[in-house]
């Protein structure tokens, strides 16, 4: 393939799930390395000092204020890259660092953690704890026809990443109560389930058709929020699902058997 | 696109007497899973199951014929399918999964396959999605109340509970029909159904409802390649009687009129909901 786009993994304060998550679509992320993107920054996998320029940061973690490197490396992605992705709970809306107090050994001021969006403009979230592996790869992939793809398949990638730009632009916030704001309070809720199945420290359970939230478990990851088919639903994308999942099947060089 | 997109639409029933028995219409359902799950397309399928309370359903992974035809029938209550659907590729270790749903559901499925942002390994599991046609939905008390104190009749002596021709019908285990209009019902239906602008489950491999068949039959429409290779190989495999649809009373224009009419009202409702306020509105989900 020519016109690889480049792609860099940088890591913020966050577990390494999110990238073991992209490792998981296993021969799917050599298809992806050989194919569309050149990895050229990520501290596990590629021996490179400094952020580069880049076409797509996938930021892992949130941003510690008392570290002025995290500080610094923020900035500098923004700057060097075209297109930003928060990947993941924490990147996207604080997750679990949301709760840090600090106090604690090695580090005992590292205390306040916010999620990327509060120091730059992110233009794509991809929420949850972590981020399914095969969402990442649609993701990567649809960047790939966005920057190099034809007018068509760039109409395509636009409209099946709106959603994910329109998270970014809604805010950092985003936990289980989004949603009795957003959904139930709104008269939106049909009781489908999906919020109870996406929410991965299951602490969303269903009473009498509606999700009902355990709040102290709640880490605050936005899985169920992004995930609800009321929070945003695309007829432009989702009718077309079947020619899009063959689209990315072939792109990913399974099916046509 | 008021009956959405689809490769056929028949007329049909299932061709086993038990599914038949206790099914809503044309037992399609239960015997496409069944079907389905003796020939290894799928490995289980979640379907509505009956839950503690009369009429209130559960969830459930299906794996055999049994549980498949235990949870037979339509329960005019939310029964949150999606709930099971990453737990069935995990905890149940499914590689191949089915499940039913309402139009609602079936576009819940959809966008988790499309943005599996927490659906890890859901994707590509999905065997057979059979969507089932749907006008609204009830909260349980809203149904007990109808059925209750509309019906004057116990919520665990109804047998079968049924929309058709202008009426909401409850039949009893001794025999007794009860019977109102359904313009009494429309006060007890769940708010999140009016701004559903889908009747027929546009996103499923094959839906099916009983508009537009005759009684005891099932109108089917085959929407997907997956959807018609399921559906292919149980009409060979004479899984089903069928009919041409055309030739069926009263049809796809009753099918049609309902969709559109369905569509035309919620998209009112989305409209005024845009301005219910002064100078502020209520989300739209679609926008």
């Amino acid at each position: 393939m020519v016109n690889k786009i480049t792609v860099g993994h940088v890591h913020m304060s966050g577990c390494t799930g999110c990238l073991v998550s992209l490792a998981d679509n296993y021969e799917g992320l050599f298809k992806i390395l050989d194919d569309y993107a050149d990895l050229v920054y990520c501290l596990t996998l590629a021996d490179v000092r400094h952020i580069p320029e880049m076409d797509v940061a996938l930021v892992e973690g949130s941003v510690c204020l008392q570290d002025e490197c995290s500080v610094r490396e923020i900035k500098e992605t923004r700057e060097k890259a075209k297109v930003v992705v928060a990947l993941g709970g924490c990147a996207a809306y604080g997750n679990v660092t949301r709760f840090c107090r600090g106090g604690q050994w090695n580090q005992p001021q590292h205390e306040s953690f916010v999620p990327i969006g509060d120091l730059i403009d992110v233009d794509v979230y991809l929420p949850s704890c972590p981020p399914g592996a095969e969402a990442i790869r649609n993701v990567c992939v649809m960047a790939y026809l966005l920057l190099q793809g034809t007018d068509e398949q760039k109409a395509l990638a636009a409209a099946y990443l709106t959603p994910l730009m329109n998270l970014a632009k809604r805010g950092t916030e985003a936990c289980g109560c989004d949603l009795m704001y957003d959904i139930i309070n709104q008269g939106l809720c049909m009781g489908c389930g999906t919020c109870a199945a996406s929410c991965p420290v299951r602490a969303i359970t269903m009473e009498y058709g509606r999700p009902n939230i355990d709040r102290e478990m709640c880490i605050k990851c936005g899985a169920c929020y992004a995930q609800c088919p009321r929070s945003e639903f695309s007829f432009d994308v989702i009718n077309q699902f079947e020619g899009i999942m063959e689209a990315i099947d072939g792109a990913m060089g399974k099916g046509g058997e | 696109m008021v009956l959405g997109n689809y490769k056929t639409a028949v007329s049909a029933r299932a061709a086993d007497a038990d599914i038949l028995k206790c099914s809503q219409d044309g037992g399609i359902v239960t015997q496409l899973f069944t079907y389905a799950l003796e020939e290894g397309i799928i490995d289980g399928a979640i379907v509505a199951a009956p839950g503690d309370e009369p009429w209130k359903p559960e969830p459930i992974v299906a794996t055999t014929k049994a549980e498949l035809l235990a949870a037979r029938g339509t329960k005019y209550t939310i029964s949150p399918n999606m709930m099971l659907i990453k737990e069935a590729t995990r905890s149940y270790g499914l590689d191949k999964v089915g499940i039913v749903g309402t139009p609602c559901q079936m576009q819940a499925l959809r966008k988790a396959q499309l943005y599996p942002m927490a659906m890890r390994k859901v994707p590509d599991k999905i065997a057979l999605a059979i969507g089932i046609f749907c006008m609204e939905n009830f909260p349980y008390m809203g149904l007990e109340t109808i059925v209750e104190d509309h019906c004057q009749t116990k919520m665990e002596s109804a047998v079968k509970m049924d929309i058709g021709k202008g009426k909401f019908s409850v039949y009893t285990e001794r025999g007794a029909l009860s019977q109102i209009p359904l313009a009494a019902t429309h006060k007890y239906e769940q708010p999140g159904c009016h701004v559903c602008l889908d009747y027929v489950a546009n996103l499923a491999d094959v839906s099916t409802g009983s508009v537009g068949s005759p009684d005891g039959w099932s109108t089917v429409f085959v929407r997907t390649k997956k959807g018609e290779d399921v559906w292919s190989k149980a009409i060979a495999a004479g899984y089903f009687e069928t009919k041409d649809i055309a030739s069926v009373k009263p049809g796809l224009d009753l099918v049609t009129k309902l969709a559109t009419g369905k569509i035309d009202k919620n998209k009112k409702t989305l409209e005024a909901r845009a301005t219910l306020g002064v100078n502020k509105g209520l989300r739209n989900p679609y926008i």
